[in-house]
């Protein structure tokens, strides 16, 4: 597998995420299915491979993101299929005299539209699934063996599902950008001025998107020091033919009461709705919240993560190089450990990220739409299954 | 300062996206990476396990190399193994170097190597190398981006096909005190073309006593502008161009990469290769040479400047560690550890998977490998423990480097710089000395300082090892009393293991190169020392202003070659006598010696004159050694060797010069080495006239010239008065 030498050689969690999801349907497509239990088979293998991806670089969240989703497909396919044969099987039993019309409508449902169903009967609905409209037919699922004659098919049709369903998966990844972006004008109005800091595609198409749609507005760029990604963005604004004020991060506080938007990008999104995000960011909320400007933060469904953090100032955080901070041959006359006590009187820490705490964010984008802080834990809940919140193989011996 | 950076961060951020992979795609960037030092600089414990799989923060520090050589895009790797090479190479198959995609490890394995300038020639011979390549030694760590500097080779060997090495280089000031670099290395002069950025002059064994260093005057003539630098680092990184590799292979006496290769490229002007350089700025770059540095780019890797190769960054097979805070740094943390709750670990510690920590035991600053169990109430400072270590209670270790399976008894005290060996046992309550270096292996009898000598032991040293640790193993008892024998102290009760006894730099220098930080005692002793140069320095220039007398720098310089060429001339002098001899025990044709002599003399670079004293000298050892009784006996062992080696000797008396070189050379073995010929002085000098190896012309000459010697100078030409004063005679008689 190629799965070790990937470790920090990626950058930025959509590559990241699409290429799990991608790695991982070439694991799918390559395990041979069992004859029973298929789900089972095709998760063990999710897992195993899941595991070392999430071992080999725990900080990546969209790594475990991803794992966990296509954990969860397996999981709805399986669940579509097996009710969609249990349906099947009972319409053929109770009676003959149902017309063939309503068998097939059955059986034509397509996955999501069942699995949808099934969730609805399983746990208790969400937003979404009350507000789709399905038919809530499905029949409850009993625990009676279906036939093995269409065993066989079954299996290469779940099989076939999940890889259609994963395909789904990375075409969403890829395609977020844009499906947030759409929503830019419902919220970049006329001659605004919008801050944001660092750099972040999501963002920048963001405003693109909201360029091209003829709003005029100014953009000011914190730079995002230590690692000064803002003076790109500030270059690609530009190029766009966008008014752009660059300021130092230190600045932010001083130019916030001229802001009516912060809108950002992030490094990941919690279950409790704190975001990761680079460092500065913290900074940037308060002062935010202090003026009552809206904060704003843009996501991509991958960077959903179904995890409550528990410090994650440094359990999720990333120290990078100090090197990044200041030269190391400059001060190599203040790193000298040969004398003293040994240790050296400058350290040098250099976290890459901070962690806001959902009620300094005042609204979350992502390619599902504008929502809440506290409303997060349900859009969690529509994309990962309760069970494989810890990607762990031990923890999957009862299934 | 800050804008400055920011540009750099930024252009460095704009580098990483327009960073095209087509360039190093096209050929595929192969490397050498010498899995050996061919020092013996890490003994005792390179006698047991090569240096390269030393632990460097708990992973093996070829992993760090071979991880970076794989990011930085190189494709092939031949890993050259010569000492221990069994051992790396059973590493490197089951680790999973081999199995990588895209990146390639081969092993080149060889067991007669005593140098780098050997292993490239042996690679060369192999002919596996196909374009540029980057050489470097198993032990560096680093995590720079190879792009912009093996672009720059290559325009510049587009332009110029005589730029065959780009080295990389670093800023690192030295300290002004120890006149040592902070990864404990000699202050290093470079100077370097500040356009051009070619290397110009090289000089890591600079005198400091003198205060001067001497450049030639040539290189200012030809370059109108030289930086002199001494706040560069070697970093040990160098992108060669194939036709290093041929260049070792015509000169066959290179045998080091800097002191030899280097500086032979310096300063041979006739085929007119450049070395050029390459400064890295914000990336890490260090070789660990000596135990100061390992101490040092174990605290660097742990404060992360050499990130992504940090222990809580899974990258090469190591456990992942997790940090944990502690006030604000951090420490790594293995999940599974043991630790009583009583216990403090404090700040840029790693601690290694199984490791057990007793109670009240406090640990500041250093590294414990796997599988430790350290008892109660210990104190462990700025050490490096290795894995499987045993530490009992109330041990007290403070910068020291214990090695994997040592067993520490109760009470017992490590002194700062102490390294103890593999399954060394140290006993109850014992006090390590400081600086003093533990093994189980006896410390090999120290060879005469000819290094090429102690390389080939380094080789040997996994059969002595097998050998010994078999007797460790069978009983302590016996092996404590056999310690005791051999003269070493023994290591308390129950102790097993010798210490070695501080070798040639003694302890004078020990503090230079060892874990510890440099005590502060020394530190005063030596500024006081440097600020009594300086006050010197300032005498000396006071006198001369006063006096109004300028010393020229060529004084100076003179002063510096003559100590130069002495060094040189005595190891010429060794290495004649040596082949002298062995042509002796052999019977070797006379036209053969000549042949060697010779071959010694261009190596060296010698005048005849210098081979004549040196063959003249040689022979008179001979004839003093072969056995004798009494002083007519000698001048009959002499008269018989200078008649079967005449022709030898004459080979080199071209001119009168020579001639009148071998009597002052007779005449100083006289006085200091050989006082037995003194006596027969005038008897020698009329064989030797009797053979024709000296002319009249020359013996007189030289009794004219020691006219006006002091009278301590003048007794042999008294003694030889009378055979003077007969050759005048007959001289004159001629006329």
């Amino acid at each position: 597998m190629v799965a070790h030498g990937r470790q920090c050689k990626i950058e930025g969690s959509q590559a990241t995420a699409r290429q799990t999801a991608e790695l991982l349907r070439s694991v799918i497509s390559q395990q041979r299915v069992p004859y029973t239990n298929q789900a089972g088979a095709l998760i063990d293998a999710v897992k195993a491979v899941g595991e070392q991806l999430i071992a080999a670089n725990p900080v990546e969240l969209a790594v475990g993101n991803i794992v966990r989703r296509v954990l969860h497909i397996i999981r709805e396919e399986d669940l579509s299929l097996t009710t969609a044969a249990i349906g099947e099987l009972n319409l053929s039993a109770v009676s003959d005299d149902e017309n063939d019309d309503d068998r097939d409508g059955n059986t034509t449902l397509s996955a999501a539209a069942v699995a949808a169903a099934a969730r609805s009967t399983l746990r208790p609905p969400s937003l979404q699934t009350l507000l789709e409209d399905t038919p809530v037919s499905a029949a409850v699922p009993q625990t009676s063996s279906s036939g093995a004659a269409d065993k066989s098919s079954r299996s290469r049709k779940l099989k076939h599902d999940v890889i259609e369903a994963v395909n789904e998966l990375i075409q969403d990844i890829v395609t977020c950008h844009e499906q947030i972006a759409e929503q830019a004008v419902e919220h970049i109005h006329q001659n605004e001025v919008i801050l944001t800091l660092g750099s972040s595609r999501t963002v920048s198409e963001f405003l693109f998107a909201a360029k091209e749609k003829k709003r005029s507005f100014r953009v000011f760029v914190a730079e995002g020091a230590p690692r000064y990604q803002g003076h790109l963005l500030a270059k690609e604004l530009v190029a766009r033919g966008l008014q752009t004020t660059l300021i130092t991060d230190s600045a932010v506080f001083a130019m916030i009461s001229r802001v009516n938007m912060v809108i950002v990008g992030a490094h990941a999104v919690m279950a409790n709705g704190g975001v990761i995000a680079p460092v500065g960011m913290n900074l940037v909320a308060l002062a935010a919240q202090k003026h009552a400007v809206p904060f704003v933060v843009l996501a991509g469904s991958h960077k959903l993560c179904p995890l409550y953090p528990h410090n994650p100032e440094v359990l999720l955080n990333e120290l990078r190089s100090p090197s990044e901070l200041l030269d190391f041959g400059e001060f190599s006359d203040c790193m000298d450990f040969g004398s003293g006590s040994g240790s050296p009187l400058l350290h040098v820490v250099n976290p890459a990220f901070d962690y806001v705490p959902p009620k300094l964010v005042s609204l979350f984008i992502t390619d599902a739409g504008g929502h809440n802080p506290s409303y997060m834990y349900r859009l969690i809940a529509d994309y990962y299954s309760a069970d494989d919140l810890v990607v762990q193989r031990r923890a999957i011996a009862g299934n | 300062m800050g804008a400055q950076k920011k540009r750099a961060a930024a252009a460095a951020a704009a580098a990483r996206v327009s960073e095209d992979p087509d360039d190093l795609a096209r050929q595929p960037l192969q490397a050498i990476l010498l899995a050996d030092s061919f020092t013996t600089k890490f003994r005792p414990i390179t006698l047991e396990r090569p240096k390269v799989l030393l632990p460097l923060v708990n992973v093996p520090m070829i992993n760090y190399t071979l991880a970076w050589l794989e990011a930085a895009g190189v494709a092939e790797v031949f890993v050259f193994c010569c000492a221990h090479s069994k051992q790396v190479i059973d590493y490197l198959e089951n680790s999973e170097w081999f199995s990588q995609p895209n990146f390639t490890v081969k092993t080149i394995e060889s067991h007669n190597i005593i140098s780098a300038g050997d292993a490239l020639r042996l690679i060369y011979e192999q002919n596996v190398i196909h374009g540029d390549f980057v050489l470097i030694s198993g032990d560096t760590v680093s995590n720079m981006s190879l792009t912009q500097a093996l672009q720059e080779h290559k325009e510049r060997k587009k332009k110029d096909n005589n730029a065959v090495m780009t080295m990389i280089i670093k800023k690192s000031k030295p300290s002004p005190i120890t006149r040592q670099s902070r990864l404990g290395t000699d202050e290093l002069f470079m100077a370097i073309d500040p356009n051009t950025k070619q290397l110009l002059y090289y000089e890591d064994k600079a005198d400091h006593s003198k205060g001067t260093i001497c450049l030639d005057k040539m290189l200012l003539a030809e370059n109108p502008s030289i930086s002199l630098h001494n706040d560069k680092q070697d970093c040990y990184i160098d992108i060669c161009s194939p036709e290093v590799l041929s260049l070792f292979t015509d000169n066959f006496d290179y045998q080091h990469l800097r002191r030899h290769f280097v500086k032979g490229l310096l300063l041979d002007d006739i085929m007119g290769y450049k070395i050029f350089t390459h400064e890295i700025h914000s990336s890490y770059a260090a070789r660990i040479d000596n135990y100061r540095s390992y101490d040092i780019v174990s605290k660097d890797i742990i404060q992360r400047w050499t990130y992504p190769y940090v222990p809580d960054v899974k990258f090469c097979g190591n456990r992942a560690t997790k940090l944990e805070r502690r006030g604000i740094c951090f420490t790594a943390f293995n999940s599974e550890i043991e630790q009583s709750r009583s216990a403090q670990v404090g700040s840029f510690t790693v601690i290694g998977y199984g490791t057990k920590i007793g109670s009240n035991s406090k640990i500041s600053d250093s590294v414990i490998g796997e599988g430790c169990t350290i008892g109660s109430n210990v104190l462990i400072e700025g050490s490096y423990i290795w894995d499987n270590v045993i530490i009992e209670d109330g041990c007290e270790l403070r910068h020291v480097i214990v090695c994997d399976g040592v067993i520490m008894k109760a009470g017992a005290v490590l002194k700062p710089g102490v390294v103890l060996s593999f399954k060394v046992v140290i006993g109850e309550r014992f006090v390590v000395p400081a600086y003093s270096k533990v093994s189980l292996l006896q410390q090999p009898t120290v060879h005469d300082s000819d290094e090429e000598l102690e390389y080939a032991d380094n080789s040997s040293g996994t059969v002595e090892f097998s050998s010994i640790q078999g007797t460790a193993d069978q009983s302590n008892g016996e092996m404590t009393s056999e310690s005791s024998e051999a003269h070493k102290p023994k290591l308390g009760t129950g102790g097993v293991g010798y210490i070695w006894s501080i070798c040639e730099g003694g302890q004078e220098e020990e503090w230079r190169h060892s874990v510890a930080p440099i005590p502060e005692d020394k530190l005063t002793e030596l500024s006081e020392a440097m600020d009594d140069d300086q006050e010197l320095v300032t005498q000396d220039r006071t006198a001369l202003s006063t006096s109004g007398e300028l010393i020229s720098d060529s004084n100076a310089s003179e002063g510096d070659d003559n100590e130069d060429s002495k060094d040189d001339s005595v190891y010429f002098e060794k290495e004649v006598e040596a082949t002298f001899l062995r042509a002796v025990e052999e019977n070797v044709k006379v036209d053969h010696v000549i042949l060697e002599v010779n071959s010694l003399r261009l190596s060296y670079n010698m005048t005849s004159a210098d081979c004549a004293g040196a063959v003249f000298y040689s022979m008179m050892k001979l004839a003093i050694k072969t056995p004798h009784s009494s002083a007519s006996e000698l001048q009959q062992n002499t008269a018989n060797i200078i008649t079967t080696w005449q022709k030898l000797l004459k080979s080199y008396l071209l001119e009168i010069d020579e001639e009148i070189e071998i009597i002052l050379k007779f005449e100083e073995m006289c006085l200091e080495s050989a006082k037995e010929f003194s006596p027969l002085f005038a008897r020698i000098l009329h064989i030797l006239y009797d053979k024709d190896i000296l002319q009249e012309d020359a013996i007189l000459r030289w009794a004219d010239e020691k006219e006006g010697a002091d009278e301590s100078d003048k007794v042999f030409v008294r003694q030889s008065e009378k055979f003077i004063q007969w050759l005048r005679e007959a001289s004159e008689e001629e006329d």
